[in-house]
């Protein structure tokens, strides 16, 4: 059956053309943090080699980090660990093969939104006590 | 009219000559990543804002050393997988292609050795 139709296949209609729902919204959120995280795990290994340098060049990333636009940064990227955090483990979920109703795909999808912002709150709380 | 199965003609072709080994090492990694991120968030995340003689206290703890040092390798292995499924779907040229995908990995298993080896230092006593 080798070579039958080849080129002549009917090609999935583009992400333009669908119908904006909120599955695909975190699919690709998921995606963005994904590749954002990748700004944050350098800055962690950055101020890491720094704490392993010498306590100058620690104050120096570490006053970095904490400055406006430093916390900013971590801040941002404590949401997008969790998103990811969350949107893997429903990943993961669904390579089980479960959660594909519709209703089951709605909630999860607003679920993890809600829960990304919760568990975010929730830690920035947790770092400011403790 | 080739005589070659559908299979035969296109293994090695993908855009990262690799299948389904991608697919698992990200699941594998990321399974591994979830407690490892929460002891990253319970253990080094409050360090940051720190003095420098806390941060080097708490690397002397083995669970905090070792919990952190894979998480880096972990977190920069994942994110290697990541960017080339990434590149893969967006880029298009060959050269730029094999330049980005290679770029991505080196930068990624020594900017991960590099964190592993920060904390290892610290821990080993700096």
């Amino acid at each position: 059956m080798a070579d039958v139709n080849r080129g002549n296949r009917p090609l999935s209609p583009h992400i333009s053309i669908y119908r904006r729902q909120i599955n695909m919204v975190t699919s690709i959120v998921n995606r963005i943090t994904g590749v954002g995280l990748a700004l944050a795990a350098v800055l962690i290994v950055w101020w890491l080699l720094a704490a392993s340098t010498s306590a100058g060049y620690f104050d120096f990333v570490n006053g970095l980090l904490t400055s406006w636009l430093g916390l900013l940064i971590m801040f941002g990227s404590l949401w997008a660990l969790w998103f990811h955090f969350l949107g893997g483990i429903r990943h993961i979920v669904m390579d089980f093969g479960k959660g594909y109703e519709l209703k089951s795909v709605d909630f999860w999808g607003w679920a993890i939104v809600v829960l990304s912002f919760v568990l975010t709150a929730a830690s920035i709380m947790c770092l400011a006590a403790g | 009219m080739s005589y070659k199965t559908d299979m035969g003609r296109v293994i090695g072709l993908g855009s990262a000559k690799e299948g389904s080994h991608d697919w698992w090492i990200s699941r594998v990694t990321s399974v591994a990543l979830i407690p490892l991120m929460l002891c990253f968030l319970w253990k080094v995340a409050p360090l940051i804002g720190g003095t420098h003689a806390e941060v080097l206290a708490a690397f002397q703890s083995p669970f905090t050393a070792i919990t952190t040092i894979l998480f880096i390798m972990i977190s920069f292995i994942h994110l290697a997988g990541g960017l080339q499924e990434v590149i893969v779907d967006y880029v298009h040229g060959k050269a730029t292609l094999v330049v980005l995908l290679v770029s991505t990995k080196l930068l990624c298993w020594g900017i991960g050795f590099a964190g592993a080896f920060a904390v290892a230092k610290m821990a080993f006593g700096a």
